[in-house]
């Protein structure tokens, strides 16, 4: 039996609230109606933050209206930050603070908050009227429902239009800078300088609009309210202490971020020009706007009529000689299927980028999930393998598109690099990497005619040629059919057949001996426990590892998965020597299924679906159940 | 003397690789490749600069026997494949060889986009108002009525019309002709090459297992003359045996009829003189068909936009270059940065 992750627990172990002074990290969420700007609010924290030093993770969690009708509960939009003064690894479990800029944001949110943290309300929201469209039936702040946390009311609506109202701006773009407001108390709060704030309203609207500058003046009064209204107790400013950690420039970038240079990176190490195809989907389509201005680096983006039309013109453009690219979410993965098979069986280089979403079907756009791996690995009619490699944070989206970008090159084979919602959205710290420490791949296309057909291979990488057309003398025909090993040409033959299928099998088996070993990110080669992860749960299964071995001697060991076909070549062993395993993941149990079916390990399952990403929590007790010590 | 060397100059049979056509026997796909291998030879194409894109069916396997560059892709994404090569190569010439159902049942959609978008894709389809390769079925070209082995009481859906899709996707340049009509197919072939933009081409074909017969209407030999007009530009759209007749407008019932030159006090004059550059009167020509009109044959539309699609694309590049290579470290390094020491 799998162990359940229970989303909607309370009370954190400890249990008892902490005294601001113990913390070497604050969660603070904020959340709002998802025209409140809480997004923005929560970005720009991040940025103030990210500049103070301090280590950071961030959860934007949005719903999928654009704008949902105002005051209600599904239309709440909201970002949690966690930050601190040692290496923070998730967006936490559980806030300290919480933001709440009208009733709905509170009903969504109260029941996660850390007994004794604290809530900002905006006072001057919570009309009868919007409390009752939140779904409480009395008020929250005089019932009861808040005393286990300590409560700030502000009228944050009032005290915004106060400030605004004077640049000549409507009531309404007044009282939309209430985040701004917002934002300036909890930098007062956290002594965080508002100077990259400052430039980037004066970035988006220009020095001189009037819409600019009552949001800048929001921004100050916010800040000065804390200065003037003496805050006191929790809500006292404090200064987190920056966190240590390797030398160099950094940047806060998000996964989508990240995962666009990286494959412009992985291009250019390949000296290819590429064109990205892509169709509007959530979560993936930043990859096809960030992309869209980077021309310059010789990148040709194509919104396509449909996801098919996508993958094909991908595929055209690789059949041409460029690297071709396809991004998109699990919906458009199931229709890229057919066209992935075209690549695979005509050898030729493609990225397939799946920012994975919540499924089956529509699913939950705008959340996350791990539930495509099955569709990575075996979504396709036919024999059909090729490498599929997953992300395990924003800052590593980079990387694994360099190595998409090497395996495809190297391989001639579609590489499905798997990212997901919670990735693509979420901001970290990132050291800036240097081009130069990167080991350039150079593609070489073949040439000589001497010998040639299309599907002549490369005896240690069993890669078939690239000839593209244009050159003189190699013209061939490639297509879908089965094609005769020796010579490229169309072939009905069994055994033809047979021969081709395990070449192609084989050519994707053998990149097992061209990826590092699977090694242990926590914890030693062997022991009781290994917690196995893969893709954006590496935080929460990192950091909950880490506890349950310092904090109470447990004999646990953390082991994440970046390969996922083929798998390291050690795997196998390596998770024979320990006593248990357990996968933790979000989804039902594939990575699950599919460890015990490569190697029949009697693998236990920390398995959650709801959306929400892997709490630290979740998997701590999970360890603790596996090894029996609760 | 001065002598222009030619250095190779290309013969039909350059054009034909070394595989074994295996079409049925008769089908009108065989002369059409014929005329294919000889008009890029008479064109002075080059078999390397050449690339043929097809998708599923009996046509799609047009491109095995082309010397070319060649990809036999999947049902009905020809146009998309092919336009991912435009944007990738702009300097290739791009041929989609696609069928009635490929192009108008699986692939209506990325037929319209090509044509929509205008990429510089000479786009083929043969016609023969049936799914040949999988034996037989109606297909969305058939006729209402058309028994097959999934209507066996007869279809009871309207047929598309290819030429009049194309015009309302917004193709700028459409012709139409017939499989064993090479001379005219020369014409077209070349026509839809030199077009910059996407060049749609409907190849009038005989399936002569699933649906033989089935154009006898106009192409029989007896009645060909009679009901086959070969349009050209700036001439009167004369046809018939003896030349008399034609069609003319009737500004009345805005409708295009057709009239017998000497009868009916009918002279030249009425008859409408060919317009390739005017999209209302193209509307009016493929929206004829036998019986009660002849077929339309040759170059019906053909009006350019200034720019392909893939040479804006391109343009915009350009533009984008122009300030300089893009350099990543500078990129990521841009906008809010910090310092560890
Ligand atoms: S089935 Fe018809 S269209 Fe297909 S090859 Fe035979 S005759 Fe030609």
């Amino acid at each position: 039996m799998n162990l359940q992750a229970d989303a909607s627990r309370n009370g954190g172990p400890a249990g008892a609230p902490v005294s601001k002074s113990d913390l070497d990290s604050i969660v603070v969420r904020f959340a709002g109606d998802s025209g409140d700007g809480v997004q923005m609010l929560g970005s720009q924290f991040s940025q103030e933050t990210a500049l103070a030093g301090n280590s950071l993770a961030t959860f934007p969690d949005f719903p999928a209206e654009i704008r949902a009708p105002t005051g209600t509960t599904y239309g709440v939009s909201a970002f949690q930050i966690n930050f601190g003064s040692r290496v923070v690894k998730t967006a936490g479990d559980q806030p300290d603070v919480l933001v709440a800029l009208n009733p709905a944001a509170l009903m969504v949110n109260y029941k996660g908050l850390r007994k004794g943290g604290l809530v900002i309300l905006d006072q001057g929201a919570f009309k009868e009227k919007d409390i009752k469209r939140a779904g409480f039936t009395v008020d929250p702040r005089t019932d009861g429902t808040l005393k286990e946390f300590r409560v700030l009311e502000i009228d944050i609506s009032a005290q915004t239009l106060e400030v605004a109202k004077p640049f000549g701006v409507t009531q309404k773009e007044a009282l939309r800078a209430k985040n701004l407001w917002t934002l300036g108390l909890v930098s007062w709060m956290y002594d965080r300088e508002m100077n990259s704030t400052m430039e980037y309203l004066t970035r988006k609207f220009g020095a001189d609009d009037a819409v600019g500058k009552a949001n800048v003046a929001a921004l100050k009064a916010g800040h000065a309210y804390g200065e003037t209204h003496e805050l006191s107790g929790d809500v006292a400013p404090i200064t987190m202490p920056s966190v240590k950690v390797e030398p160099g420039v950094y940047r806060l970038v998000s996964g989508a971020e990240a995962l666009s240079w990286g494959l412009a990176a992985g291009a250019q190490l390949a000296g290819l020009e590429t064109v990205l195809a892509s169709y509007p989907i959530t979560p993936s389509s930043p990859i096809l706007h960030i992309l869209a201005k980077l021309k310059q680096f010789g990148i040709t983006t194509f919104q396509a009529e449909d996801e098919i039309a996508a993958c094909c013109a991908a595929i055209g453009a690789s059949y041409a000689g460029k690297l071709g690219i396809t991004a998109s979410s699990g919906p458009g993965i199931a229709l890229k299927t057919e066209a992935i098979g075209l690549a695979i069986s005509t050898e030729l280089p493609l990225i397939i980028v799946d920012t994975q979403r919540g499924g089956p079907s529509t699913g939950l756009p705008t959340k996350t999930e791990q539930s495509d791996l099955f569709i990575a690995v075996w979504g396709r009619n036919g024999d059909a393998p090729i490498p599929v490699i997953a992300s395990k944070s924003p800052g590593d989206c980079f990387e694994v598109a360099i190595e998409a970008v090497r395996l495809a090159t190297k391989y001639m084979t579609p590489v499905m690099l798997l990212s997901d919602g919670y990735i693509a959205n979420a901001a970290e710290p990132w050291l800036i990497p240097s081009m130069k420490d990167y080991k350039p791949f150079p593609v070489k296309f073949h040439e000589d005619v001497e010998g040639f057909h299309p599907f002549k291979r490369d005896p240690h990488t069993l890669a078939r040629v690239w000839a593209k057309p244009g050159t003189p003398g190699l013209m061939h025909r490639i297509g879908g059919i089965e094609k005769d090993y020796n010579s490229g040409n169309i072939s009905y033959d069994p055994a033809n057949h047979q021969k081709m299928t395990d070449t192609r099998a084989a050519k994707i088996d053998n990149i097992a001996n061209d990826i590092p070993e699977q090694d242990v990110a926590v914890g030693d080669t062997k022991g009781k426990l290994a917690v196995v992860g893969w893709g954006s749960t590496f935080g929460p299964i990192n950091r909950a590892v880490h506890n349950m071995r310092e904090k109470e001697g447990l004999d646990v060991s953390h082991i994440h998965i970046r390969h996922i076909w083929p798998l390291p070549r050690n795997l196998g062993q390596l998770l024979k020597s320990y006593e248990k395993v357990l996968v933790a993941e979000m989804n039902n149990g594939q990575m699950l299924t599919f460890l015990k079916s490569q190697f029949l390990v009697d693998a236990k399952g920390l398995l959650k679906v709801s959306g929400q990403p892997l709490k630290i929590e979740e998997v701590s007790s999970a360890i603790r159940s596996m090894l029996g010590s609760n | 003397m001065n002598v222009t060397v030619q250095p190779d100059k290309l013969t039909a049979k350059d054009f034909a690789s070394d595989q074994e056509v295996r079409w049925c026997p008769g089908c009108g796909d065989y002369a059409i490749l014929k005329a294919m291998h000889k008009s890029l030879a008479d064109m002075g194409a080059r078999p390397e600069n050449t690339v043929f894109i097809s998708g599923i069916g009996c046509s799609s396997r047009f491109p095995y026997y082309m010397a070319t560059y060649g990809f036999h892709t999947i049902h009905g994404r020809a146009p998309a494949i092919a336009t991912g090569v435009k944007l990738a190569r702009p300097e290739l010439d791009v041929w989609v060889v696609t069928g009635d159902g490929d192009a108008l049942s699986i692939g209506g959609n990325h037929l319209f986009h090509a044509l929509r978008r205008n990429v510089d894709l000479n786009i083929l389809l043969f016609n023969n108002e049936i799914y040949g390769l999988t034996k037989g079925q109606y297909s969305p070209t058939s006729r209402v009525g058309q028994r097959s082995p999934s209507t066996p009481m007869g279809s009871v859906d309207s047929p598309a019309e290819a030429c009049t899709y194309a015009l309302g996707c917004g193709a700028r340049f459409i012709a139409r002709g017939i499989d064993v009509q090479a001379k005219e197919l020369d014409v077209l072939f070349r026509r839809a090459r030199e077009h910059k933009g996407a060049s749609f081409v409907e190849i009038i074909q005989n399936c002569i297992v699933y649906n033989d017969a089935v154009f006898e209407s106009f192409t029989a030999k007896d009645v060909a003359a009679d009901m086959q007009l070969h349009v050209k530009h700036g001439q009167p759209m004369l046809y018939g045996k003896d030349r008399n007749k034609g069609l003319r407008f009737n500004p009345q019932t805005f409708k295009i009829e057709t009239v017998v030159v000497g009868e009916n006090g009918v002279t030249e004059k009425d008859i409408l003189v060919h317009d390739e550059t005017n999209r209302v009167l193209a509307s009016l020509l493929v929206a004829l068909r036998p019986p009660n009109a002849p077929e339309v044959l040759g170059v019906i539309y053909c009006d350019p936009a200034a720019q392909s699609y893939e040479v804006a694309v391109k343009a915009q590049e350009a533009q984008a270059k122009a300030k300089g290579p893009g350099d990543l470290d500078k990129l990521m390094r841009a906008g809010n940065t910090w310092s560890v020491t």
